[in-house]
């Protein structure tokens, strides 16, 4: 039982507010956000930034949703369809860190993206965010391919990402959003 | 023609489109996991509004939060608006954003930017 001390004050450590493994479901993204809500709240945070957590975790958290909600689905072991989700807030940052499994064939145009919004100065990601939403297609699932600029609009700050390989079809992905108070 | 009204809710916006006055009110959240089904009815109550049109027709935007799914429905929104104020009514948006909500006034900013409609930035306490 002593690792549940230890997963508890890794957590402490990183002053997690709040974590979540599992399948993410419509309805676990609602309560998740009226969790983070009452906590900002309670915290008495500064409607800015109460803000800015809420506009990226929307993001964040509906990039694992969506990714989970795959034609191929039923191809996909049950551990893989679960994500994590942790939100801290540290001395100077809240941050938003999610991971979860993929298809290694996506890995390079997923990076690719990151790395060119990552490359962005503030105006440079508002021009692109324009082009996109002007020039874009939306997708059958509703995705607008704007979630990345976004995310790296609101945040100011670089993503920061890892690619774990687990075997040749399937990769972990980990993002981590830091969003300044 | 019947006025569509619709209540918000927890990841969706309070609608208020009246054919009668011509005021289109959007408002609240926006941040449904897919905004297709849901700006679908919008899309098609303004097809039919655009039949016979007041000669003056108001787009309020008062949104809290809308997610990058929304932005993209919302876009197609002002499209459809776009077409209908070459039309016989004239259509104007204002743009709501609560102070100090930049990313909120940039948004207003960047739809302004892509479509020919006269926008109104409209700075309020609360939304």
């Amino acid at each position: 039982m002593e690792q549940v001390y230890d997963l508890y004050k890794k957590l402490e450590e990183k002053n997690v507010l709040l974590s979540f493994k599992g399948m993410v479901t419509s309805e676990l993204l609602t309560t998740i956000l009226a969790i983070m809500e009452s906590k900002m709240e309670h915290l008495d945070e500064n409607p800015k930034v109460k803000k800015k957590v809420f506009n990226i975790l929307v993001e964040c958290l509906q990039n694992l949703y969506h990714h989970i909600d795959q034609d191929d689905i039923v191809h996909v072991r049950n551990e893989e369809r679960s994500a994590l989700l942790m939100i801290a807030k540290g001395p100077i940052n809240y941050e938003i860190t999610t991971g979860n499994y993929m298809k290694s064939e996506d890995v390079q145009d997923l990076e690719s993206k990151i790395n060119l919004v990552n490359g962005m100065d503030k105006d440079e990601l508002k021009a692109y965010y324009k082009q996109v939403l002007s020039e874009g297609k939306m997708s059958a699932k509703g995705t607008a391919g704007l979630g990345m600029i976004d995310i790296a609009r609101k945040s100011g700050q670089p993503l920061e990402y890892e690619f774990n390989p687990v075997n040749d079809r399937t990769t972990f992905f980990s993002l981590g959003v830091k969003i300044a108070e | 023609m019947e006025n569509l009204k619709l209540d918000g809710s927890a990841k969706t916006p309070t609608v208020n489109f009246d054919g009668s006055n011509g005021v289109l009110e959007l408002k609240g959240r926006s941040i449904p996991e897919n905004s297709i089904e849901f700006y679908k009815p919008l899309n098609d109550w303004i097809d039919k509004y655009a039949t016979d049109p007041k000669p003056q027709t108001i787009v309020d935007v008062k949104l809290e939060y809308f997610n990058t799914s929304s932005s993209k429905c919302i876009l197609d929104l002002f499209k459809q608006l776009e077409k209908l104020n070459s039309g016989n009514t004239e259509v104007k948006v204002n743009w709501y954003f609560e102070e100090d909500d930049e990313d909120m006034e940039e948004a207003g900013e960047d739809y302004q930017a892509i479509i020919d409609l006269p926008f109104n930035m409209i700075e309020v306490e609360e939304i």
